[in-house]
């Protein structure tokens, strides 16, 4: 349905005016003040001169940016594939007419109602080497038990990944089962006839038409990945040492704490280019097929 | 004069009928519905779908469990190392110390603060952000004003901007007006940050009804507020309810923006919650630790468990932006 312009009131342009400001001040003015920032020697005031690439050239060299950078690939790796997989699972389990699916998928969606930051002190605890899992499990006589991963400097990461996964991983369930529901009731009965098995049937024929619900869950487990900030401070605040630092906290440090906004400007750079490098050619294949009407 | 008052809302009922019927449609569409279920013979596939399925609900469901348990023992009993046994000795000790006197660095006010700084900032902040983002959406649907489009498309890249690349200049911005630490700062920063999200939800929303109506509302002689006012808003209530639970959820459950911008007078509960935690004088409480924690997260737990279906719509709906 194609809708043709109005004669347009002044009050419509009025109405559009907090929008509009909020477009031009607050998203593109400050990311160009960012950028602005990012080719200066600013550090505790932002300076007026510009000297190039020499904050990336300091970014990139500098050790915790990139322990940071290579938490954030582990993390993110780990963190979207694990969502993706359990949600998905978790949907085609409960899309095999179970009973008490209410209440199944009420289970594997609450904790998306929980912050990260709430999320991060509960597996904080869970996961706390005297009094926790590994405790637990040295009573039950399993005495060398290990599991202190979130006092291990090489293992920190992952325990962020557990509590992260247990959040989002119904969002991806929500999501996938929707999905599933939309799936021609056609296909399950051309299947059955002609003998494939149901999970040949996920596998080869729903899954790749699930694509539209994989894309969406993909870019909001992305996004997560990229912002991941909270759950990092509330569970380890980086630590032990440096060891679960990401570059959303290396930049609210080099913001706030040690005042270097030029060197924290270069950095949300850095991040706001990798965002949109993912998230744009998704958009813009999206946008093509809705255009071809595929 | 009156006539036309008649007119627009004879058409309001037409257009509230027509809503209801697209509603229950869009129920059906967008929340996923069982199938019928069938008996189903107890088979070793099925027994294996129920036990991978208890087997991920108890996954699920044991930090509450955790967080629950270690909320009413005495931690005389936390110390045991007994992280899954049922308390002893019950008691609400924990949680009456997490409200009201449990500390942060030297001071000893417990959350409750925090609870009410977080009233403060959701209750004007989602009123504010649905506002904007239903004007916006209505505007965008019906009025498109020259630019609006280009507009409305920047502010959905806007959604995935990482805050990071947008937290200094806002400071700098809101200090330069008196707004940096203040209640008003963080109303205004939740409002913006809502803003994508909001007009998509609000756009989607009003794009689906038909133009009919608004043509048929247009030549009754309504003008842009009115129409929106008298027609538009009293079909709104399912899409409200949506905008709100996602924003009450968002807004409480935000740590970063109410860290920066809310100043230590109005710090929400989240930050609060972090500060008692994670405060490193005296013995770790660890019962009175997970009695605050559960008291920051009831708020959005009550709303998931009440709202049920919405919160998976408002899920689906937020999700369109992806």
């Amino acid at each position: 349905m194609v809708k043709k312009r109005q004669n347009v009131s002044i009050a419509a342009y009025i109405a559009i005016l907090p929008m509009a400001l909020t477009v031009l001040l607050a998203y593109l003015g400050t990311m160009l003040w960012t950028a602005r920032v990012s080719v200066s020697s600013s550090r505790t005031f932002p300076a007026s001169d510009f000297v190039g690439a020499s904050q990336y050239v300091r970014l990139f060299s500098n050790e915790r940016w990139l322990l940071s950078l290579q938490n954030v690939a582990v993390y993110g790796v780990l963190f979207i594939a694990a969502c993706l997989i359990i949600g998905f699972l978790l949907a085609v389990f409960i899309d095999q007419k179970v009973m008490a699916e209410g209440a199944l998928r009420t289970v594997f969606l609450y904790p998306y109602a929980m912050s990260f930051v709430a999320t991060g002190l509960i597996w904080q605890w869970i996961l706390n080497p005297e009094l926790g899992i590994q405790e637990v499990l040295h009573k039950l006589g399993w005495t060398n038990a290990q599991f202190d991963w979130i006092v291990d400097q090489d293992m920190a990461i992952y325990t962020i990944v557990i509590a992260t996964v247990w959040q989002a991983s119904g969002l991806v369930m929500a999501l996938m089962l929707s999905g599933l529901r939309g799936v021609d009731e056609e296909i399950w009965k051309a299947a059955r006839i002609d003998g494939i098995p149901r999970w040949r049937v996920y596998g080869s024929i729903v899954l790749p038409m699930l694509g539209p619900s994989v894309s969406t869950a993909f870019v909001l487990l992305f996004v997560m990945v990229v912002k991941v900030f909270d759950a990092v401070v509330a569970m380890t605040q980086g630590g032990p040492g440096t060891a679960s630092e990401v570059p959303a906290k290396f930049i609210m440090d080099y913001l706030f704490g040690r005042a270097n906004i030029g060197l924290a400007s270069a950095a949300s750079i850095v991040l706001l280019l990798t965002v949109l490098a993912i998230v744009a050619p998704l958009y813009f294949v999206r946008n093509r097929r809705a255009a071809l009407g595929a | 004069m009156m006539g036309q008052v008649v007119k627009l809302d004879k058409t309001a009922d037409a257009a509230r009928a027509a809503e209801q019927a697209r509603l229950a449609a869009a129920n059906d569409a967008s929340i996923p519905t069982p199938r019928p279920r069938r008996n189903l013979a107890w088979t070793p596939a099925r027994i294996g779908v129920y036990a991978f399925l208890i087997a991920a609900a108890l996954f699920f469901l044991l930090p509450l469990y955790v967080m629950l348990v270690t909320s009413v023992k005495p931690m005389e009993e936390i110390r045991l190392g007994t992280l899954f046994a049922l308390p002893r000795h019950f008691t609400l000790e924990p949680w009456a110390q997490a409200w009201s006197s449990a500390c942060t660095g030297l001071e000893c006010n417990g959350i409750k603060g925090g609870f009410w700084n977080s009233v403060a900032i959701v209750v004007p902040s989602t009123i504010l952000s649905i506002a904007i983002g239903a004007v916006n959406g209505y505007a965008l649907s019906f009025w498109r004003p020259r630019g609006a489009g280009l507009l409305f498309a920047v502010l959905m890249m806007g959604a995935f901007i990482p805050v990071q690349a947008m937290i200094y200049p806002l400071v700098r911005v809101l200090a330069s007006v008196n707004l940096f630490s203040s209640l008003p700062g963080i109303i205004l920063i939740h409002t913006i940050f809502g803003m994508p999200v909001m007009t998509l939800l609000f756009r989607n929303y009003y794009a689906a009804l038909p133009l009919e109506l608004f043509k048929a509302a247009r030549i009754d002689g309504g003008g842009f507020w009115r129409i929106f006012l008298q027609l538009m808003l009293p079909m709104s209530t399912p899409v409200i309810v949506v905008a709100v639970i996602m924003q009450v959820t968002g807004i409480w459950n935000d740590f970063l923006l109410g860290l920066v911008f809310a100043g230590s007078e109005h710090l929400p509960m989240t930050v609060e919650l972090n500060n008692i935690i994670n405060t490193t004088t005296g013995e770790r409480l660890y019962n009175v630790n997970m009695a605050a924690t559960i008291l920051t997260s009831i708020v959005p737990l009550a709303l998931y468990f009440i709202s049920g279906r919405w919160f998976v719509r408002g899920i689906a709906s937020g999700a369109v932006k992806g």
